[in-house]
């Protein structure tokens, strides 16, 4: 784990896991594609419009699990200071960010024929609405400090401060009497779901998940040469200012 | 398909449309950076260190 935590083996390794999760991912999807139109059923009372939830409930996990892989990396940003943790909170923020915009947009593409309204001020929605804007917030905050490493840290406190927000989406459903529908995969008492819609729910989330880890991975490379960058242009400013003077002082 | 086709249409077209927006994000700031770190030959811009 240390080892992969060197920005440079992190590299190294990064290069090569990319070409075959990106190939896995897109295996997995079209796998999951396929079992979703062809093979699961309409259901009894949504009809045709269940096949939304494939995308919908993945991308709904995908934008807790970013926030949570964020939380961690700013655990790391914090207790360790370590700059990997840093860039890859950096990178994973706009991931989530599309990865909710995408829950909200097909959530409210499946409302309106199954609740008759785009949108409603229930407690699940909204909670995943303050998870999008809270997502916007820290994005906001990593471009607005221009200093990287004060910039990580209070970017760092906010995600902590955001976690809160993870358990108030999981449970509104149960805490708050809400038009959304109670859990249906994650469960005590186990799916409620009918075996031929729960595979392709299942196999749609772990290629939304493979997905997601590529695209973080990737991201996370980016942001490791963009800071190298950075310190790469700042001595070049800070060689060429330092050379006239040495001119001089040997003139 | 059903009366409610574009409604699962247009979530399917959304979310094919966000995450190819991603993968053409990524990779362009990539090429950008990549581009720019070839300004610095002699410092081991070498994106692909071997531990």
């Amino acid at each position: 784990m240390l080892w992969f935590a060197n920005p440079a083996n992190f590299l190294w390794l990064a290069n090569r896991l990319i070409p075959w999760l990106a190939g896995i991912s897109a295996a997995v999807l079209a796998v999951g594609l396929y079992l979703a139109f062809f093979v699961a059923p309409a259901d009894y009372q949504q009809g045709e419009t269940v096949r939304i939830m494939f995308i919908h409930v993945p991308a709904a996990w995908i934008s807790m699990f970013c926030y949570g892989l964020m939380a961690l990396a700013a655990l790391g940003t914090l207790v360790w200071r370590h700059p990997l943790a840093d860039a890859a909170q950096q990178a994973a923020a706009p991931l989530g960010a599309a990865f909710t915009f995408i829950c909200l947009v097909t959530g409210s593409l499946w409302g309106k024929p199954m609740w008759g309204t785009w949108w409603v001020w229930d407690a699940r929605l909204t909670s995943v609405l303050v998870l999008f804007i809270i997502y916007l917030g820290l994005i906001a905050l990593w471009r607005t400090i221009e200093e990287p490493a004060l910039a990580g840290r209070a970017a760092a406190i906010l995600t902590l401060v955001g976690c809160v927000n993870l358990p108030i989406i999981k449970f509104s459903v149960d805490w708050w009497n809400t038009l959304h529908q109670p859990a249906s995969v994650f469960r005590l008492g186990g799916p409620t779901i009918h075996p031929t819609m729960l595979w392709p729910l299942l196999i749609m989330a772990l290629g939304a998940t493979l997905l997601f880890l590529t695209l973080h991975l990737m991201a996370t490379r980016n942001e490791i040469l963009r800071r190298r960058l950075r310190r790469m242009s700042i001595l070049a400013v800070q060689e060429s200012r330092a050379a006239p003077r040495a001119e001089g002082a040997r003139g | 398909m059903s009366d409610h086709a574009g409604y699962i249409i247009a979530a399917y077209g959304l979310t094919i449309v966000v995450v190819l927006g991603m993968i053409a994000a990524i990779v362009i700031d990539r090429r950008r950076i990549e581009r720019a770190l070839a300004r610095f030959p002699s410092r081991g811009t070498d994106t692909d260190n071997r531990p």
